[in-house]
């Protein structure tokens, strides 16, 4: 086997290894069970219809999505809570208290 | 009324959003206050809100992962986090976690697991709550010790089974800034390998017991360790969303509407442990560890005793739900209250 050959075998089975082992990892209940569930995007319309349609159309666009969507919205609606609580005057870069 | 609720575009079903986004707030608080993910108060809630339980691991390990990624940012700032030691317990508590997992397959080849673990886990929490009680019961004793003697300079202290695992001098020996202590590395890993082997055999996020480990084992003040375990919590909120999201079973609207009130509520919370010392913390996290063994329990008899079941998995939701709103509330006054003291000092 050629080294290029092995490189991408190694790189196939990292991909394997990111989607397929943590499986395992998050199993706060039960398994996802092995069916494919499929979006209805009959009664959809509008963004909500493209957003169903991208689900049954691709798990790795939706995926990259979703890792994207989810940190930026956390943070702005955490910063927007920020600017709230330092607009009413509590100091957001120190802690005094301490263990007891 | 129909605006206030929004079809899931995958799921397929309405869902009540305002109902999302209250629960986002509760466990937000409770997540950021207490370093944990709360996937245990979570799924009842989604349940309840007519949510088909195919999605609700999934839309909850998203909206779990932004929520503790702005407190994580939050307790940073504050110098709660010490990020070196969050990424070396987290080599431990992946390689755990798998062999955990793991442990459970084999287990269930050999038979039913489900209620063996649920057990391990009541023991395991039960052990918890006796130890952050037992705790701050020994403080309290040696506080009225020390007014006893006119010794009031003397701080108390509780619990300290870290000081002896300090003593362990084996290389590499660490300095760890933020938590403030000195120990050997293997410390935290193996710490780390066994709370992840555990939440692996229990099918949990770990922080449950993550938090508690790293105050009595690795010695962090209870801030540091709350800051430190979200850290952990948002890697793998991060990794688990992606995973979960690939396999198609994450509601994206429920999670960003979640998140919605999750990533204000976190914030909160996070605050909030600037005007609650570490002991206080501690007394209410004993609480929530309670009142989880307690669901705990109901499930299992919900199990043991079929013609109560729908009567035990109920009270046990309503008993979780009411946990969430209490525990928010208590959390949420008492950063009203700590805001007001700090703003009038500043005048």
């Amino acid at each position: 086997m050629t080294l290029k050959k092995r490189i991408k075998r190694v790189i196939q089975w990292i991909v394997m290894g990111v989607f397929f082992w943590p499986s395992l990892l998050w199993a706060a209940g039960e398994k996802a069970e092995a069916i494919v569930i499929v979006a209805d995007t009959r009664k959809l319309s509008g963004m909500m219809a493209w957003w169903g349609n991208l689900y049954n159309e691709s798990h790795v666009y939706f995926m990259l999505l979703t890792i994207v969507l989810i940190p930026i919205i956390g943070v702005l609606f955490g910063t927007v809570a920020d600017f709230i609580m330092a607009h009413i005057g509590i100091d957001l870069k120190s802690r005094e208290l301490a263990e007891h | 009324m129909d605006w206030l609720y929004v079809l899931m575009p995958i799921a397929g079903v309405e869902i009540f959003w305002p109902g999302l986004i209250i629960l986002g707030i509760g466990v937000g608080i409770i997540g950021g206050f207490f370093g944990m993910g709360g996937a245990w108060m979570v799924t009842p809630g989604l349940n309840i809100l007519g949510f088909p339980m195919a999605f609700a691991i999934g839309t909850d390990i998203a909206h779990m992962a932004g929520k503790s990624l702005i407190a994580t940012m939050r307790h940073g700032k504050f110098g709660n986090v010490d990020y070196k030691l969050g990424l070396i317990m987290l080599v431990g508590t992946v390689v755990g976690f798998e062999l955990g997992a793991q442990m459970v397959m084999w287990l269930e080849r050999l038979g039913s697991v489900e209620v063996v673990v649920r057990y391990l886990y009541l023991f395991l929490l039960t052990g918890i709550a006796w130890l952050v009680f037992a705790d701050v019961a020994k403080i309290k004793r040696k506080e009225r010790e020390n007014l006893h003697s006119g010794e009031t300079n003397e701080q108390a202290k509780g619990i300290e089974w870290h000081k002896t695992f300090h003593k362990i001098k084996i290389p590499p020996m660490m300095h760890f800034k933020e938590a403030g202590i000195y120990c050997s590395a293997w410390l935290p890993i193996m710490v780390s390998f066994l709370t992840g082997w555990l939440a692996g055999i229990l099918g949990i996020g770990g922080g449950l017991i993550r938090m508690p480990s790293l105050i009595y084992l690795v010695g962090c003040p209870t801030h540091v360790a709350v800051g430190t375990d979200l850290f952990e919590v948002m890697i793998s909120g991060l990794y688990g969303a992606a995973t979960y999201t690939f396999k198609g079973r994450t509601e994206l609207v429920a999670a960003i509407i979640m998140l919605v009130g999750a990533s204000i509520g976190a914030q909160v919370g996070t605050v909030a442990t600037k005007y609650i010392k570490g002991y206080g913390i501690r007394v209410v996290f004993g609480y929530a560890v309670i009142g989880c063994a307690i669901s705990i329990v109901l499930k299992l008899l919900a199990k043991q005793i079929p013609a109560y079941s729908s009567l035990f998995d109920g009270t046990a939701t309503a008993l979780i739900l009411g946990l969430v709103f209490a525990m928010s509330a208590y959390i949420f006054i008492m950063m009203i209250k700590g805001a007001k003291a700090e703003i009038a000092a500043k005048k």
